[in-house]
């Protein structure tokens, strides 16, 4: 019964207008004010971390099922567009990876600025982060949306804000390229799945004499096969390509690179969750059968990217780049799960979502506090880290461990279903995709033996410093839960598992 | 004969004409630095005029008055309601315009051009409606070309004269055939007339075309659209935006008109001229946009290629894709109008109107650049700005109406688009002056500008988020013609 309370507070419009409303307030703060506005955007982006942690919580802990939290208020009736919230085993953990990056991205771009370092946004931080929140606002958006239409429309309001963030804030040599060509693949990518979502709305009215954006009517909307063989690919690849897939990735590392640490954390943590969620949500579960005839082409681009991305990531010597091509291979897992259209493989999908999200964040933020200091982010100009960046080191190398799967962390917990999932329906696929593990952790082991532990070269010797303290609390914060994870599975794989068999149901029990 | 009905339907004539008495009464006793004031008069009196018409001038059923001669319903008032919104803004914008701000002409030939737009909306006769766009025209000429001394000014009001004049004529000759043909001038009974003679389908394409050109070079879409870079060039800038956003839209009022009601037995032939006109004037004032240096030529070409995604909802041939089209324009109005204030409100304060210009305006005003923020990114077609809605309901508009291929075409351009709006993002935002100096050269807007845009930017965003209202209105437009 207590739930009955729970139920009708709006908790999901809260959730994902909070950052609009702090956007407009940073906005109206006077440029000189910088750490009023950053004490404004920490102060929204905890309460946004606290409700969606309390959200998740509540799905856990009341053993939920199916869509919670929803909310459902006319928006234009005439056109059968609702804003229809709410949120299922699949898209919690994505709405608390949310939280949690945008918490994170936060702190560590709160910097820092004395003789030597100049971490973090010093330059004109209102307008960083206000279009920082809009982003935010728009991911939590497509992570709670049931309706196609805000779907989608929350869908652009995030990827817009990027190309300001990292055309105005970015990396000096490769922005203005990188945020183009970055807005440019993802652009193109919305639309043509917006064509292919123009076309499901009205083959169901066609279907069935009602006009209607409702995700949740439209799964028995009765597409025909040949319908859904032919919309699959737009609508699928449309948005797999905000999720790094292969061949469309090329815009992702970069981004990456290009991108200010904060964004790099939102752009891999969560923002290629948002490609893969809404290829997973629109092509697979409105589209079926789509999908289950589709599913060796996926299975294949994934497995290519696996292994690519992997292997790529292996001959960086930027670490900014190694790590952006990590992102590609581990966002190919996610896919590859996908294609398995089983329960294992979504599974381990659904948390290796999270679980990538939050290990990536973390690799990007402290890539960012080393280059703040040693201004230089090649693996070979770097070394001895460990000795003036402990904490960070110790993060480092607890990321290092999710990457390469270990047992007793969250990267474990995602990639082993994912990989059992794909045996099952493709031994072949498996085998070489594991290949990437191995990869994997050479160039992370590599990694962290040079930067971390090799002898200081002399010209970083005396002004590279420790990492502040919000910096630490970051690195806590996003530390915490991939061993949490990965020690107690059950926080989260019983939950996924509940989102997942609603795909399953969908799939007709595949 | 006379009944409140008529009074109502023609109330927000009556009383634009009220505010042009006022001016004619104030202006000469106004000593010449108060001059500006007859800004706030126009200004006033048509926001004033706006919230009179809808208490008391909202229409009903549709019906037809003062003979036939107009038709009193919700696609007349809707646009009705538009043109003043976009002439009251015009009009803030022009006060501190340095030539034309102080002389009280300017004001009076808005309002006589607004006039003749707002009767464009309701003509529901072939002769009627050639009075009306020559009265809406005719005071443009004038003002594309008020600028005496300045020779760019002058030769944007004589290309626009030639050219408008040549199109009318032609556009006349066409009405002329229509008359020939049906027997009647009145709108609502043509269509009748029109099936029951045995037409050749080549004649009546001739009809079309002859038609065609009038309006399509008041819409400027390709290929009428060669005056608009060099008019909006050289008019004085609030002009041009009057021109690229009202004129345009009252050219589209009466091309719905015209062949939703008209026109609709040989829906066959002219929505595919139109569709294929519409590809075009997209393809081609996307690609030409794209080299521009000049930002009024970016923005003229940009509307000349908004006029092509607007036309996606006429080729629909549908009730959504007539409500499509008027919110279309309704967004497009107010994103239009705000980019052109900007663009005014800059090179008033730097005399500057080329894109790299406008390096380091987020540092010399941060707030104008977060509204030619708004501005662009809405005519890019993002959300939360009105532009992305507008720009979906009409691709849904396609999308129903079997043209895919042409929504195709549409989202095609829209990427060219962002590409060259973003472009100009990036001088605001990222690029600097020569000497990193910002602090030293702010741009501050006097109080007009600061109402103008601040109107104008709310407007783009609800129009972008609540849109609800505005589609309302729009399909209230939208279900008088079917």
């Amino acid at each position: 019964m207590q739930y009955e309370v729970i139920m009708n507070f709006p908790i999901l419009s809260i959730i994902t207008f909070l950052p609009f409303v702090a956007g407009a307030i940073i906005l109206m703060m006077p440029p000189e004010r910088k750490n009023e506005t950053r004490a404004i955007a920490l102060a929204a982006a905890s309460i946004a971390l606290l409700l969606s942690g309390w959200v998740y919580l509540q799905y856990l802990l009341g053993g939920m099922t199916g869509y919670q939290f929803t909310e459902q208020y006319s928006w234009l009736p005439q056109l059968g567009i609702t804003l229809h919230f709410g949120v299922d085993g699949m898209s919690a953990p994505l709405v608390l990876l949310t939280g949690i990056v945008m918490f994170t991205g936060v702190l560590i771009s709160w910097g820092d600025d004395d003789k030597h370092v100049k971490a973090g946004i010093q330059d004109r931080p209102r307008e960083f982060f206000a279009f920082l929140f809009l982003l935010a606002g728009g991911v939590f958006g497509v992570f709670v949306s049931l309706d196609l239409f805000m779907l989608f429309f929350f869908y652009e309001i995030a990827v817009f804000p990027m190309y300001l963030l990292i055309a105005i804030w970015g990396w000096v040599k490769t922005r203005e390229y990188a945020a183009m060509k970055l807005t440019l693949y993802l652009f193109i990518g919305s639309v043509v799945s917006l064509v292919g979502v123009l076309a499901m709305y009205w083959a169901q009215y066609q279907n069935t004499g009602m006009l209607s954006f409702d995700m949740l009517q439209m799964e028995n909307a009765g597409f025909s096969a040949t319908f859904q063989y032919i919309w699959f690919l737009p609508v699928f690849f449309g948005f797999a390509v905000l999720g790094g897939i292969w061949p469309f990735h090329n815009w992702s590392p970069d981004g990456h690179v290009a991108a200010p640490t904060a964004v790099s954390m939102f752009h891999a943590g969560v923002l290629m969750k948002l490609g893969a969620f809404a290829a997973l949500r629109v092509g697979i579960m409105l589209l079926p059968e789509g999908a289950k005839q589709w599913s060796w082409l996926i299975m294949a681009f994934a497995g290519i990217a696996v292994v690519y991305g992997a292997y790529i990531a292996f001959v960086q010597t930027d670490m900014k780049y190694m790590i952006g091509f990590s992102s590609v291979s581990h966002m190919g897992l996610v896919m590859l799960g996908i294609s398995t259209l089983n329960q294992t493989g979504l599974t381990g999908a659904g948390v290796q979502m999270f679980s990538h999200g939050v290990m990536t964040a973390l690799f990007f933020a402290i890539t960012g506090m080393i280059y703040d200091r040693a201004h230089t982010r090649m693996i070979p100009e770097l070394g001895g880290i460990a000795k003036v960046m402990p904490f960070a080191t110790i993060g480092f190398i607890i990321g290092g461990l999710v990457s390469m799967g270990m047992p007793g962390f969250s990267g474990f917990v995602a990639e082993f279903p994912i990989f059992m999932g794909v045996w099952r329906e493709q031994w072949l696929v498996a085998v070489i995709a594991s290949i990437s593990i191995i990869i994997t952790a050479a160039y992370i082991m590599m990694n962290i033996r040079k930067v971390f532990f090799s002898t200081m070269p002399e010209q970083l010797e005396g002004h590279v410093g420790d990492v502040t303290v919000l910096d630490k609390v970051a690195i806590t914060t996003l530390c915490f839960f991939m061993i949490v994870i990965g020690l107690f599975p059950a926080v989260m794989v019983p939950m996924v598992e509940r989102g997942v068999e609603n795909i399953l149901r969908l799939l007709g029990g595949a | 004969m006379f009944s409140p009905l008529i009074f109502a339907s023609i109330l927000p004539e009556i009383l634009i004409l009220a505010i042009g008495l006022l001016i004619l009464v104030f202006e000469p006793f106004w000593k010449e630095d108060q001059r500006r004031n007859v800004g706030w008069l126009t200004a006033g009196g048509l926001f004033l005029a706006i919230l009179i018409s809808l208490l008391f001038g909202q229409p009903g059923e549709p019906t037809a008055v003062l003979g036939g001669m107009i038709r009193f319903d919700w696609l007349g008032f809707f646009f009705k309601i538009l043109f003043m919104f976009a002439g009251a803004v015009t009009a803030l914008l022009l006060m501190d315009h340095e030539r034309a701000g102080r002389r009280g002409e300017a004001y009076l030939l808005l309002l006589a051009s607004l006039l003749g737009m707002n009767l464009m909306a309701v003509s529901s006769d072939l002769i009627m409606l050639y009075l009306a766009i020559e009265t809406a025209s005719i005071p443009l000429y004038v003002l594309a070309g008020f600028l005496l001394a300045d020779e760019r000014s002058t030769e944007a009001g004589f290309k626009y004269l030639l050219f408008g004049t040549l199109a009318s004529t032609i556009m006349l000759y066409g009405f002329s055939l229509i008359f020939g043909f049906s027997g009647t001038t009145d709108l609502y009974q043509i269509a009748a007339l029109f099936t029951t003679g045995n037409i050749s389908p080549l004649l009546a394409f001739g009809v079309l075309t002859l038609v065609l050109v009038g309006l399509g070079f008041k819409v400027a879409i390709v290929p009428f659209h060669f005056w608009a870079p060099d008019v909006y060039q050289g008019s004085p800038t609030p002009v041009a935006g009057y021109l690229s956003t009202a004129s345009k839209a009252a050219g589209f009022a009466v091309i719905i008109r015209l062949f939703f009601v008209a026109l609709p037995e040989f829906s066959v032939s002219w929505t595919l001229i139109l569709a294929a006109l519409s590809a075009i004037t997209m393809t081609v004032g996307n690609l030409l946009a794209l080299p521009q240096t000049n930002i009024k030529r970016l923005l003229a070409y940009s509307s000349i290629a908004h006029a092509g995604y607007a036309m996606i909802g006429v080729v629909a041939f549908s009730q959504l894709g007539a409500a499509s089209v008027v919110f279309y324009l309704a967004a497009y109005i107010a994103t239009n109008l705000l980019a052109f204030g900007v663009v005014m409100a800059f090179s008033r304060i730097t005399g500057l109107e080329e894109i790299t210009d406008y390096a380091g305006l987020s540092r010399r005003n941060p707030f104008m650049a977060l509204m030619m923020l708004a501005a662009f990114l809405s005519l890019a077609g993002m959300p939360p700005f009105g532009g992305f809605v507008a720009k979906v309901f009409v691709f849904t508009a396609g999308v129903q109406a079997n043209y895919t291929w042409l929504v195709v075409v549409g989202i095609i351009n829209s990427i060219i688009g962002v590409y060259y709006y973003l472009n100009v993002l990036k001088y605001v935002y990222l690029y600097r002056m020569p000497n990193e100096d910002e602090e030293q050269h702010p741009v501050p807007l006097t109080r007009p500008y600061t109402i103008a845009l601040v109107v104008l930017t709310i407007a783009v965003i609800l129009v972008g988020t609540v849109f609800a209202p505005w589609f309302s209105w729009s399909n209230a437009a939208a279900l008088n013609l079917f």
